[in-house]
């Protein structure tokens, strides 16, 4: 009863978000924050943490390059150890970061109160993205989202026969069949576990523990499993990737289970100390245009919160999709425990 | 006044080893004992109870010592039949069991994933179709305490064989000779010999066997964590997962440092005080078995293991350099240059990494060796007093996962007098410290079996002792030299663990690269990657085998 009730909750936010999303919010007429080219262009450089698929960032630096003639320097791994790497260097008082971006939201809230991060006011995003996706005090704001639905390899399983719910999983024939990203390493795990945790408690990932799931890092792994074959259903792992997967003629099929589907947002900030501030708050103009948000939609297959951007015709519309909605303070409270109990329903 | 030379390089080289040695492990020591609360025993209360830790530890030492055992039952018979037999083809079985040694365990982890997935491991495929099984069914699980076993075995084991093959060369005949006149069986000869007088050589083989797989974190990391188990290495890893915990991680090092210091205790218990001068300043003649119809059964033997060390796992990694979806046999179809294209052009860090990887390897090869060559002629010698603190410095390294390291490091230097996080630097001191052991065993084992009495010549005939050392030492320590440097370049090809650890955006090495990419899971992009580290990384080595100033050195000491 609980349960559905708090399922019944995290829909109707959904639908409100998606709502909101669909319409322009209001902007106060103030200064807004308008990079100076030429001095970026001077600076030369910009240094971009970020989460996303490295063919995705690669392709963002390459066109940020050929925009402006600033070269991109990317460094992808995965949100925990993005935030790993940042805490040691912010520690030691070293500054090389400018740009960041990962799927954990409640790296970014760890990060501002820390006042690293950068207030920046740039009319794009207060014009088109709701304020639940951006920061009030300009700190971050959403720049992709994902969900993290169950999906298989047609070649290796047939539609009937396939899970259709997150109980299914649970089931004795999945055994052995499952691969999951990991929560310690990949933020928009993170996010899903916690979300799947809430709807259905920590027994829920004890039983998956006790599946024999094959565990791999970044959420961005799970789908390239499925693709050659190693297992046949992805118990844990993101969109965005199938997506792209799906689009090289890959036969991977996605399901959006009827009970919700986790939700993941992955904001982008810049940092307060950054070496290259100018390039940096270039950069963060350009991901948040309308230009690069397309390019994520279409080439990434990633979700967007901006409003009024085109979906392609073969995917189904968020709005269409029954969401179970991150929680950045949530995950923020939870992820030591979320870390330790899982190694032990786990193994790792 | 006269200054006493082999003082001041005493004084040096203490120095230099505190830095490397005594600042890391003490903050070490020193952050294992602390609590949020000051002192504290806590730390290891939670190392000995909570069964997180308990269970790696075990794993780690049964599969340790298993890839020891495994390693000296290949190393022995291998190093024989390279070093004394005229079974064919024996430099080519030398060159793949080297192509073996450089292969970082990371890489050949990767590539033995290609050929031991369960489901899609090309060697279960093709079991499948040969035995007519069903696709349910596998052979072979790289993904277990058993394949993480094997994998580590297979680039191990290189070091036994380098200890065994050349301590079977430097035997001289006459003891071999003088048993078979006394009516010795050669049997007899090989076992009341050969044996007794190789079995420091296989000793310390399995215990750097030991030791390296214990402290090995490139190939767990890629396989631990699909099977679900964590070892040592992996497990020390993950509690620097937010939120940090660097003394659980320093308190978990501590039974790896104690277990390794009482090996090498017991190493030297074991070996008692037997030393050997093997080269002398009279002329040594090795014996050679003739095999007849056996050297080719032998040659299967060495053929079968450097195929499951270099042939399979680099034909898979060829392969999924230029596939579109590894692991898959090439056809028209789904042959691609896009992995190529991405990592020379698109990927950011591949110019850097290289670069970064290089100038590390080098340096560190260059300075860990030219330091080892000092510290090991003062050991050997024993011309100073104190020469066995030294020597236990000289070691010590060896008994620290660089994983470790790289914490004690970290915390070492990301605070005054030296802030050196974040440039080549700390990578640097990492590596020279984590290698030097390498070079260190190799250069004093030469020197100890280099008869003083060439250097007393020289000392009569009026040479300074510098003169004597440059002169006569280092060339006839010509070849140990340039196997040291060999070494610690390798070593540091293969580093990932420490690495992982100190890098930050400009000082990424290619090892990191690829830890990030196998994430991902960018097979393909890994591939490519890998075998471009590799063939740099051969090229550097054969230069290295033929430097112009040591041969000139040597033909001159000739002439």
């Amino acid at each position: 009863m609980f349960r559905s009730l708090l399922r019944f909750i995290g829909c109707t936010a959904g639908a409100a978000i998606v709502l909101a999303a669909l319409a322009p919010a209001r902007v106060s007429p103030a200064s807004f924050t308008v990079p100076d080219v030429a001095k970026a262009k001077a600076e030369g450089l910009v240094v971009f943490y970020t989460s996303v698929d490295v063919s995705v960032a690669e392709r963002l630096a390459r066109d940020f390059q050929a925009k402006y003639g600033i070269k991109v320097q990317v460094e992808r791994t995965g949100s925990e150890r993005v935030f790993q790497r940042i805490g040691q260097e912010m520690g030691s008082n070293l500054h090389v970061v400018d740009v960041v971006n990962t799927s954990d939201a409640a790296n970014f809230l760890v990060w501002k109160n820390s006042g690293w991060l950068a207030s920046v006011r740039f009319e794009e995003i207060e014009r088109y993205w709701p304020p639940q996706f951006r920061d009030r005090d300009g700190t971050f704001a959403t720049w992709r989202a994902t969900l993290s639905p169950i999906a298989y390899n047609a070649s290796l399983v047939k539609p009937a026969e396939a899970p259709k719910t997150w109980a299914d999983l649970l089931q004795p024939q999945w055994k052995g069949k499952l691969v999951k990203a990991h929560p310690a390493y990949s933020g928009s795990e993170m996010t899903a576990d916690y979300e799947l945790m809430k709807a259905f408690g920590w027994t829920y990932l004890q039983k998956l523990g006790d599946q024999k799931v094959m565990q791999v890092q970044s959420s961005t792994e799970p789908p390239k499993v499925l693709s050659r074959g190693e297992q046949p259903v992805m118990a844990g792992g993101n969109e965005y990737v199938i997506f792209q997967l799906q689009s090289q003629g890959s036969p991977l099929v996605l399901v959006y289970p009827p009970e919700g589907t986790p939700f993941e947002t992955s904001p982008a900030a810049i940092f307060k100390d950054a070496p290259h501030p100018n390039a940096a708050r270039l950069f963060y103009q350009y991901l948040f245009s309308r230009e690069t948000q397309q390019l994520l939609v279409e080439f990434g297959g990633l979700r967007s919160v901006r409003a009024g951007l085109k979906e392609p015709a073969n995917r189904i519309p968020i709005t269409r999709i029954r969401l179970f909605h991150d929680d950045p303070q949530g995950v923020l409270k939870t992820s030591d425990e979320m870390k330790t109990k899982y190694a032990q329903y786990f193994g790792t | 006044m006269k200054v006493d030379l082999s003082r001041v390089m005493f004084a040096l080289a203490v120095l230099a080893l505190v830095a490397m040695v005594v600042l890391p492990v003490g903050w070490l020591v020193v952050t294992s004992l602390s609590g949020p609360h000051g002192p504290t025993l806590d730390n290891f209360v939670t190392l000995f109870t909570d069964a997180t830790m308990i269970r790696p530890f075990l794993i780690t030492l049964g599969s340790s010592a298993a890839v020891a055992l495994l390693c000296v039952a290949v190393a022995v018979p291998m190093g024989w039949c390279v070093a004394r037999t005229d079974m064919p083809l024996r430099s080519l079985v030398r060159i793949l069991v080297m192509a073996s040694l450089v292969t970082p365990p990371f890489l050949g982890a990767i590539a033995w994933e290609l050929l031991a997935a369960p489901n899609t491991g090309f060697l279960n495929q093709f079991a499948r179709v040969a035995l007519h099984l069903d696709r349910s069914v596998h052979l072979f699980n790289v993904y277990s305490v058993a394949g993480l076993t094997f994998v580590n075995f297979l680039y191990t084991f290189p070091y036994a064989f380098v200890f065994v093959a050349n301590a079977l060369e430097r035997i001289p005949a006459d003891l071999e000779d003088a048993s078979a006149i006394l009516g010795a069986h050669p049997a007899q000869t090989a076992w009341r010999v050969t044996l007794p007088l190789i079995l420091p050589s296989i000793l310390a083989g399995a215990l750097i066997a030991f030791l390296q797989s214990m402290t090995v974190f490139g190939s767990a990391a890629v396989l631990t964590l699909p099977a679900g188990f964590h070892t040592m290495t992996t497990r020390i890893w993950s509690l620097f997962q937010f939120p940090p915990k660097p003394a659980l991680a320093a308190a978990a090092s501590m039974p790896m440092l104690l277990l390794t210091l009482a090996l090498l205790r017991a190493q030297q218990l074991v070996l008692g005080r037997k030393g050997y001068a093997l080269v002398a300043g009279k002329g040594a003649r090795r014996t050679i078995a003739r095999l007849g119809a056996w050297r080719w059964g032998a040659l299967a033997f060495c053929g079968f293991v450097l195929l499951n060390a270099i042939v399979l796992p680099y034909g898979a990694l060829l392969d999924a350099a230029f596939v579109k979806i590894a692991p898959a046999l090439p056809t028209f179809a789904n042959l691609t240059l896009a992995h190529v294209h991405f990592v020379f052009f698109q990927l950011d860090a591949t110019p850097v990494a290289l670069w970064n990887t290089m100038i590390l390897a080098l340096g560190a090869a260059t300075i860990a060796t030219a330091l080892a060559f000092v510290v090991g002629y003062l050991v050997a010698r024993r011309t100073v007093p104190g020469w066995n603190v030294l020597s236990f410095l000289a070691s010590a390294p060896i008994a620290i996962p660089s994983i470790v390291l790289g914490v004690g490091l970290f915390l070492a230097y990301t605070r005054p007098p030296l802030l050196l996080f974040g440039t080549l630097w700390i990578m640097l001191i990492a590596f020279v410290t984590i290698e030097f052991p390498a070079a260190y065993q190799q250069l004093v084992a030469v020197a100890s079996s280099i008869h003083p009495e060439l250097e007393e010549a020289g000392r009569l005939l009026g040479a300074t002792p510098l003169r004597v050392l440059w002169d006569i030492t280092a060339p006839l320590m010509r070849s140990g030299i340039v196997a040291a440097w060999c070494f610690v370049f390798i070593g540091a090809i293969r580093e990932i663990s420490a690495a992982i650890l100190l890098f930050t955006a400009p000082t990424r090495t290619i090892a990191v690269v690829i830890y990030d990419l196998n994430e991902s899971g960018d097979t393909g992009s890994i591939a490519v990657l890998g075998l471009l580290l590799m063939i740099v990384t051969f090229a550097v080595l054969a230069l290295a085998n033929r430097v112009p100033v040591i041969t000139t050195a040597a033909e001159e000491y000739r002439a």
